[in-house]
């Protein structure tokens, strides 16, 4: 059988790699972390078998979402930088494979969450694969300045898929750290934009530096800091987390506040001496990790 | 229609073949993966 030789239209030369690739893994830590930490944190106890379907199953259509992402935009990837060498742009895989890939992993990931853990986490989960893919890629991330704010919704569902595996409900809680993953998005994504030189423009994607210039970027990450502060430590007065949370994230939302007031108010127009811009970024990864790991460590410990 | 060289032949031989493994490694993982539901939803 291996030496029947190759003759015919067969193009698609990818290898598992690729594959892997489609999913964008470091995309993928982010959202399996948050839909961890909402499944640890609700007070539900949930086999620890299903529990990890449901981990497994939210990375699976975060992934999916990905890798039809990835098929949409092939375009705009082809001609910018730090894109041109996935698999579709490299010309490594053609678009039909990742279409039929992307389509038959979120089905998938949605079918199986629905029959091993519940309904609800699986209409979730299709509800941020649908919004991903239909709403921000396809309609609206090159309409609007804004299309990463939207972009952040999708990112913000796991808390939400993985509270709702394990208890079978959405409350007001998983319902906060949605909100906060949400306003979260525009600061950290606005403040690398802001010193990183992006190809956006030339893709004719509106990223919000390049459209509306670095003053505005910089006032708005500010204004959805305000109320990403206010959501995140919300929980805490509210009542439905402890002290370990509350006075763990009112310190760092006090730190996140302030480093996106020296962005806001900030004037240099240099890139590489954007030093405010670049200590926001890097606080604001670990100040979502940390947020979410005190959301646990208050439920375990409290 | 593509007549590919033997070099092309050997080095598709060679992805479709990591492909399949993965492929195997996946699917058994997925018998592994639902027994353990099977079991898990009848405790």
């Amino acid at each position: 059988m291996a030496s029947q030789p190759f003759s015919g239209t067969q193009t698609t030369t990818a290898e598992w790699r690729d594959f892997v690739a489609l999913l964008k893994p470091r995309v993928l830590t982010l959202v399996v972390f948050t839909g961890l930490c909402g499944l640890l944190a609700a007070p539900a106890h949930i086999n620890p078998v299903l529990g990890f379907t449901a981990v497994l199953c939210i990375a699976l259509g975060a992934g999916a979402a990905g890798a039809l992402n990835q098929w949409y935009e092939a375009d705009i990837d082809a001609v910018m930088k730090r894109t041109a060498d996935r698999p579709l742009p490299a010309g490594r895989m053609d678009r039909q494979t990742a279409l039929h890939f992307g389509v038959g992993l979120a089905a998938f990931s949605v079918l199986l969450m629905g029959l091993a853990v519940n309904v609800l986490s699986a209409a979730i989960l299709a509800v941020s694969i649908l919004f991903y893919v239909v709403v921000y890629t396809i309609w609206l991330k090159r309409r609007t300045p804004q299309n990463i704010v939207i972009g952040g919704a999708a990112g913000a569902f796991p808390v939400m898929i993985g509270w709702a595996a394990a208890t079978g409900r959405v409350e007001m809680l998983p319902v906060l750290m949605f909100a906060t993953v949400f306003l979260w998005t525009p600061p950290h994504f606005w403040s690398l934009a802001l010193f990183i030189n992006s190809d956006y423009a030339r893709a004719g994607v509106p990223m919000l530096p390049a459209v509306a210039g670095q003053r505005v970027t910089r006032i708005q990450q500010l204004l959805y800091t305000l109320p990403m502060v206010a959501s995140a430590v919300a929980p805490w007065p509210l009542g439905l987390t402890g002290a370990i949370y509350g006075v763990g994230t009112a310190i760092l939302s006090g730190i996140f506040l302030l480093l996106s007031i020296r962005v806001g108010f900030s004037r240099v127009s240099d890139p590489a001496a954007m030093k405010a811009e670049r200590h926001l970024f890097a606080f604001s990864i670990a100040y979502l990790f940390a947020i979410f790991g005190l959301l646990v460590a208050d439920k375990v410990f409290a | 229609m593509i007549d590919y060289t033997p070099e092309q032949q050997a080095e598709i031989r060679r992805k479709q073949k990591s492909r399949a493994v993965v492929t195997a490694v996946i699917l058994g993982g997925l018998v592994i993966l639902f027994y353990a539901i099977s079991i898990a939803k009848m405790l």
